[in-house]
């Protein structure tokens, strides 16, 4: 009897736990890792980015988000949509193509592959015969030409991926036509452009890598016209009116070639055939692409990209923007991947509005309609990493007011972005407004915390503060890349905000933390800063005083030998409306700052280096409290940072490794040099081998109080909890260490009448040294009913439950090994969950979270989350420390993802996948962000109906038995699922079948019509 | 049976995690009275003491306290045992080892527990080995490495007795596995010992097959892992403290290690089989394969020469994760100082019912209201060396699981801690 209620209770907390809990990864926020191809559609008003690891990510309205993977671990090169249709190719390093569609299911579009294909080539045939180095998705949407590095062109039959052998272009046919006096012919390399006349799909041009370009007719079969351009080729365009093809070479130049010139007089060929170096005198680097458009009324647009001259400017990322006597050269930070144009009208053929230019590290979008082509704002694709991001805060639930006064100190700094709304507008964005407005802080190495708005899936900057204004850095701030002389030449004009030059190091923020009900934000840095600031809705001119605090409290014989402390300004410093700091604390020595905690209900902030901690009471500007938890044996603590110097040699050394490797591999089209090929094998061999002759080698030993930085402050934590005894609670504060060591102190607020004039004190309370000394890395309290005690103010606010002052408070230690209850206020030991002992897994990341059930609204629970060193995620019920569920996460290499990981109050969470990139991930049933999105196919069939062969009478014939098919198959899922008696899983049902009849159907025509 | 069953030099074998003497069957003794013949001095006394009678180890120091007529002294008893060696009688464990082990007499040595402590060997009675004709309690053959072994090897005061090594678990592993268990508590030695990536190769019956595995790669000279004798390089990791390692890291490993070093049960297939434990065989060749011992440890030498009745039949019922869980309060041993007194949780397991009873009286002391305001001691957090000091001595006069004994507390000095007095 007994086991059968035991195990009839275990059902039951199985059950709840597959109600409460659930993992999924759901969003990847920010801006893709190493981009290497941008695609776009115009019908469908989506871009795509692939990456070089051979991920596909579609964007459309903010919102609208799909993302494929390649199984195939290889860069994608090229990425084309379909014309009119919702199907889009990509091009592998590997030389595979893919085909992708977004199919509806149950209301939502996904994104899938449905295809794969590669080249063959006649047997014995060199590899580099069918390396595809050139794509043309014909607008037909039925065909796909193929230019090789061999010099051939194949013609493909998609989406089945069917090759049509006779439509080939061979290099035989091209070369036996070329001209005799083209220097070239013997010779014309490979295919590097195809461009379809935009008048007449059945024409399209071939330009070759030697530089000759040959207009072919697909119906006929043969050479049109031959364009003998000399110069190396870059890239070709053929204008919207059909008549004229540009073409941009190696040295810089670009021409433009007249097009069925045969029938107009010799003069005017001649006079058309014009040949421009924008950039000329000396030698210019090449023009890698090159686009016209034409606009209703004047001159067209003109838009290349490279062409500097190469001594001067050859580092420079730029793209060139010509329109009457506009002529600027945007200045990129980094290389430039892809760029196109977004054209307005229904049509897309209007003038062009919006440049969207995709570069390494971010997505820049020129609005070309409003008068000094301002920048728009990306509502995505936000590079998260426009300076190094080294740490993060999530915080949940933000009332609006804060949320208000946040967006219209953010809203002050973006004045110079363009008002023009997001260009991009594809797809239907379904996710139901995010319940709570959730921010997320990220800090970053030039000293600035990025707020951001985290409560959808679009993760939008919304403010950004800036604590390099209250110190002396080294940089003149007068010193500006922006500022152009006038009449340089070329004029460039500086876009994009990916700056990873950080000043002074020093700046770099550590540790945040918000407290949303007060406005008060604290941020420590690199330096033993802590800045405590307060949201100021208005500018203030303000000077910040320094309090330094000696955390060594008189440990003598230790010399730090890290950085210096940061000067501070010392005349009073104009602050923009925002976060606007009026205390500052620096620590001694200057460290940095590994805890930091701040009560705003008390007005203290509590902060912690490798030395020690303190708490500062920030109302009356004094400390309170100094504790040094150095170990006199640890040497390193002391003198700073210096086993670095070792591993940054190192780390140069591998980085400059790669970059050779990577010189190696990037080559354009791959000069097959197989010696030098085998050199870099060999050396990759020899380093590998030279890893394995030394083996890794663990050193099993238990840690001691001896160990380096076990003094490290880990953890800072305030409570209102019993210290003392069990009828009175006190506020106290809370910090362990790496050691394994926790310290409490009972603190003494003075009345809130004299809170400005009586101290604040601190006495110490207990001192918990952990037997298995494993670094403490988080400290809560429960209240009598097991619940974490609320974040200050939050009661006050009346947004939490004001805990049981009742019940027996109880203290959770999480230490990297295990979790441990004891009883408060009599410290003892009461529960503990092992973790470390038993798989070997140590905690990196822990928070507390809330989960509701999925099922009744009225059941949560609180719980920890963790993320162990092995990249899993864990759920740990409170109070009773039991593992609930476990989830692989991060792989456990990736180190700096799992450094990176912050959890939310509700159970989500967001880690660094590149560095520009945060993935958000759910273990909560009920709180999930994830896109919810359609793109419906383009009803724009018409044009490419018109384009459609003969046989429609084959084609129609053999739809209505297709129909009739589907009619049948249909009707026998719906008797499948009569039963479910529900019209809107009948109505998805029918949708997903229509979908799959779509592509099915247009597999069917394409074989009739072949 | 087995002679290396309970290897550890600094550890007399007796004192091992013992099953009472009751489950020894008396093998030619039936008798219910044990002949004891007592020496204090010169004095001897002869007495008869009941086998199989309650009365603990402190009776028993009453007893030769009143038959020989010093009271008020503090005495410390030994006894030779089968094998001639003057063995420390401090705590009901031994003593009732002594009383079963008698055969037929129980020698009882007393002295004076003075400056210079007593020294225990392992032949320091066979130097008076004629005087006592004590030849014929010696088992043939057992001792011939250690009659060879001419220097005798000194055995520190019984309060420096402690456990640090044993092989557990040998009935229900394969012959080919060893599980060691390293007690790293109380002893400054450092465990000492490296891991290492591998490949293992298993039988299995599709064949041989190669897998990654842990494995030693350096023991560090002095460590407690090369002392005992028991881990040699290139020993295979197969579990630690009774979890499979397979699949895991050798990050995960170490960690697995360093969070149990407290108390590390390792399981390792040794590289060298020669030396393995047999524990079906009466008998095995183990103290004479000394050579061959790949560890090279002296420890070993000892080890081999005493056939441990004590070893012999031990039925250790207990698998390794079971013991881990006895012995897994042991690091609940956190050192936990309150404001209102020094308090010292002893990281004893013995102790741990005492200090929590302790710490009410204290804390029921604390809630004076006089003891708040009162200026705090400042909380310096407690020099490594008193925490083991006292687990230490504690651990010295409790057997493995045994309670703690009056002997130990009275000899050992209260402590005495910001005027609130502390009994362990």
């Amino acid at each position: 009897m007994k086991r059968f209620r035991r195990h009839g209770h275990e059902s039951h907390r199985d059950r709840l736990k597959q109600e409460l809990f659930q993992f999924s990864k759901t969003v990847e926020h920010g801006f893709p890792h190493q981009p290497s191809a941008l695609g776009y559609s115009p019908s469908l008003h989506l871009l795509a980015i692939g990456t070089r690891s051979g991920a596909i990510k579609l964007y459309g309205a903010p919102g609208v988000e799909f993302m494929g993977l390649h199984d195939e671990n290889a860069a994608v090169t090229q990425v084309h949509f379909m014309p009119h249709q919702v199907e889009m190719v990509t091009l592998l390093d590997d030389n595979s193509l893919h085909m992708w569609t977004l199919r509806a299911h149950k209301g939502l579009s996904e994104l899938l592959e449905i295809g794969r294909f590669m080249l063959t080539g006649p047997p014995g045939a060199p590899p580099s015969v069918t390396r595809v180095t050139a794509v043309l998705a014909h607008s037909s949407g039925e065909l796909l030409l193929l230019g090789t590095e061999g010099g051939h062109v194949f013609v493909v039959e998609v989406p089945g991926f069917r090759e049509l052998e006779e439509r080939n272009i061979s290099l035989d046919q091209v070369s036996n036509s070329v001209p005799d006096d083209y220097i070239g012919r013997r010779n014309l390399e490979h295919v590097e452009a195809l461009h379809e006349n935009p008048t007449n799909p059945s024409q399209v041009v071939i330009g070759y890598g030697r530089g000759l370009m040959v207009i072919w007719d697909l119906e006929k079969q043969c050479a049109i016209q031959h364009i003998p351009a000399t110069q190396q080729l870059e890239s070709v365009c053929w204008t919207e009116d059909g008549s004229y093809i540009l073409s941009s070479h190696s040295d810089g130049s670009y021409c433009r070639w007249r097009v069925g010139g045969q029938d107009e007089t010799e003069e005017e060929e001649e006079e058309e055939e014009k040949s421009d170096i924008p950039y000329g005198h000396f030698p210019c680097k090449a023009i890698t692409k090159i686009v016209q458009l034409p606009t209703t009324e004047g001159p067209p647009f003109l838009l290349f990209s490279g062409g500097m001259p190469r001594a001067s400017y050859g580092d420079r990322h730029c793209i060139t923007v010509i329109h009457r006597k506009i002529h600027v050269a945007l200045d990129f930070t980094s290389r430039i991947i892809d760029f196109f144009v977004i054209r307005d009208g229904p049509e897309h053929t209007g003038d062009p509005s919006v440049l969207l230019v995709l570069v390494e590290e971010e997505l820049v979008v020129v609005d070309l309609q409003t008068e000094g082509w301002p920048v728009i704002q990306t509502p995505y694709l936000v590079p998260l990493h426009s300076s190094a991001i080294t740490c993060s805060q999530h915080v949940s639930a933000i009332p609006l007011k804060l949320w208000e006064r946040i967006i219209a100190a953010g809203k002050l700094q973006n004045m110079h972005y363009s008002d023009k709304p997001w260009p991009i507008i594809g797809g239907k964005n379904l996710a139901p407004d995010p319940a709570q407005r959730d921010l997320l802080l990220t800090g970053h190495e030039d000293g600035t915390v990025r707020f951001w708005d985290a409560s959808g899936v679009c993760l939008y900057p919304l403010y950004k503060l800036s604590t390099a204004p209250v110190f002396h850095t080294d940089a003149d701030p007068n010193d500006n890349m922006n500022q152009s002389a006038e009449g340089e030449w070329p004029p460039f004009r500086k876009v994009g905000c990916f700056d990873p030059y950080s000043d002074d190091p020093r700046l770099g923020i550590q540790k945040i933390h918000l407290c949303k009900y007060s406005g008060y934000l604290t941020v420590a840095g690199t330096a033993g800063q802590i800045l405590v600031l307060e949201l100021n809705d208005e500018s203030a001119e303000q000077t910040v005083e320094a309090k330094v605090v000696d955390l060594l409290q008189g440990q003598e014989g230790f010399r730090w030998k890290g950085h210096t402390q940061l000067d501070v300004r010392e005349e009073p410093v104009q602050f923009p409306p925002g976060f606007q700091p009026f205390t500052l604390v620096q620590c001694q020595p200057p460290a940095v700052v590994t805890a930091l905690s701040l009560h705003s209900e008390w007005k203290l902030v509590a902060f912690g280096t490798s030395h020690g901690f303190g708490l500062y009471d920030y109302q009356q500007k004094n400390t309170v409290l100094i504790k040094c938890t150095l170990n006199p044996s640890d040497q390193l603590a002391l003198e700073g940072p210096l086993s670095r110097v070792k591993s940054i040699k190192k780390s140069l050394r591998q980085s400059f490794r790669r970059i050779r490797r990577s010189r190696v591999s990037l080559r354009k089209h791959h000069v097959n040099n197989p010696t030098k090929l085998q050199e870099a094998n060999a050396r990759l061999e020899a380093e590998l081998a030279e890893m394995e002759l030394a083996p890794v080698q663990r050193k099993i030993e238990a840690r001691s109080s001896d160990d380096s930085f076990t003094g490290l402050v880990r953890t800072l934590y305030f409570a209102d909890t019993f210290l003392s005894d069990s009828s009175h609670n006190t506020p106290s504060l809370w910090a362990g260490t790496n050691g394994g060591a926790v310290y409490a102190y009972m603190l003494r607020l003075p009345t809130v009448e004299h809170r400005a004039d009586e101290p604040v004190t601190a006495q110490p309370a207990k001192e918990i040294q952990l037997m298995h000394r494993a670094p403490v890395v988080g400290v809560v309290v429960l209240d009598g009913h097991g619940a974490p005690l609320p974040e200050p103010l939050e009661v006050a606010h009346d947004l939490a439950r004001s805990p049981d002052m009742h019940g027996s408070h109880n203290l959770v230690v999480i230490s990297e090994e295990q979790f441990k209850v004891f009883t408060l206020p009599k410290v003892s030991s009461k529960m503990k969950l092992k973790l470390t002992a038993v798989d070997g897994s140590r905690v990196r990341r822990v928070g507390v979270a809330w989960f509701g059930s999925n099922r009744t609204e009225d059941y949560a629970e609180s719980a920890l989350v963790f993320l162990t060193n092995q990249g899993d995620v864990h759920v740990v019920s409170l109070p009773h420390v039991k593992m609930q569920v476990h989830y692989p996460c991060i792989r456990r290499e990736d180190v700096s993802g799992i450094a990176s990981c912050v959890f939310t109050k509700h159970g989500q969470g967001f880690y660094l996948i590149s560095p520009s990139e945060f993935e958000r991930f759910s273990l909560s049933t009920r709180f999930l962000v994830e896109p919810r999105c359609l793109v419906e196919a383009p009803l724009h069939l018409g044009s490419s109906n018109q384009h459609r062969a003969e046989p429609d009478g084959a084609t129609s014939a053999h739809r209505t038995t297709q129909h009739r098919e589907d009619a049948e198959s249909a009707a026998r899922c719906v008797m499948e699922h009569a039963l479910l008696n529900d019209e809107q899983v009948l109505q998805e049902i029918q949708k997903s079948l229509e979908g799959d009849q779509m592509s099915f159907l247009e597999n069917n025509v394409k074989k009739a019509v072949v | 049976m087995v002679s290396s069953a309970e290897p550890n030099r600094t550890e007399p074998s007796r004192m091992s995690r013992l099953p009472p003497p009751q489950r020894k069957t008396p093998v030619r003794m039936t008798e219910t009275m044990v002949e004891v013949k007592s020496k204090f001095e010169a004095e001897y006394r002869r007495f008869g003491l009941k086998r199989n009678g309650s009365g603990g180890f402190q009776e028993f120091y009453r007893l030769l306290q009143t038959i020989h007529h010093i009271h008020g002294v503090d005495l410390l008893l030994g006894y030779a045992d089968i094998h001639g060696d003057l063995l420390p009688i401090n705590n009901d464990e031994n003593f009732h080892k002594a009383v079963s082990s008698a055969n037929p007499l129980l020698r009882i040595i007393i002295t004076k527990r003075e400056g210079e402590p007593i020294v225990y060997g392992t032949n320091s009675l066979q130097r008076r080995r004629k005087g006592l004709s004590l030849t014929g309690l010696r088992p043939t053959g057992s001792g011939t490495i250690n009659s060879k072994n001419k220097s005798s090897l000194l055995i520190g005061p019984p309060q420096n007795f402690r456990q640090i090594s044993s092989i557990i678990d040998v009935d229900i592993l394969p012959e080919t596995h060893r599980r060691v268990r390293l007690h790293k508590h109380g002893t400054k030695k450092p465990l000492g010992f490296y891991i290492r990536d591998g490949v293992s190769v298993r039988v299995t019956p599709q064949g041989v097959e190669k897998v990654p595995g842990v494995f030693i790669s350096r023991l560090v000279r002095g460590g407690l892992a090369e002392s005992t004798g028991l881990l040699a390089v290139n020993d295979e990791i197969l579990e630690v403290n009774g979890i499979d390692v397979a699949g895991k890291s050798l990050d995960q490993v170490t960690d697995m290690m360093v969070a149990n070093s407290h108390n590390l049960i390792v399981t390792v297939k040794p590289a060298n089989q020669r030396n393995n434990v047999v524990h079906r065989g009466s008998k095995n060749s183990m103290g004479n394969s000394g050579s061959v011992d790949s560890a090279g440890s002296t420890g070993s030498v000892l080890s081999h020469d005493s056939p441990s009745p004590a070893s012999q039949s031990n039925p250790i019922t207990a698998s390794s994760i079971a013991e881990g869980d006895s012995e897994d309060d042991d690091d609940d041993g956190d050192i936990i100082l309150e404001n209102e007194c020094l308090t010292v949780y002893n990281p004893q397991t013995a102790n741990k019912r005492d200090s929590v009873n302790l710490n009410g009286e204290l804390s029921r002391g604390g809630t004076h209201p006089s003891n708040m305001g009162r200026p705090l001691p400042q909380s310096v957090s407690l020099p490594g060396s008193i925490g083991a000091s006292l687990g230490y001595s504690a651990h010295a006069t409790s057997g493995h699981n045994g309670s703690l004994t009056r002997t130990a507390s009275s000899s050992q000095d209260s402590i005495k801690e910001d005027g609130t007095e502390l009994t362990l």
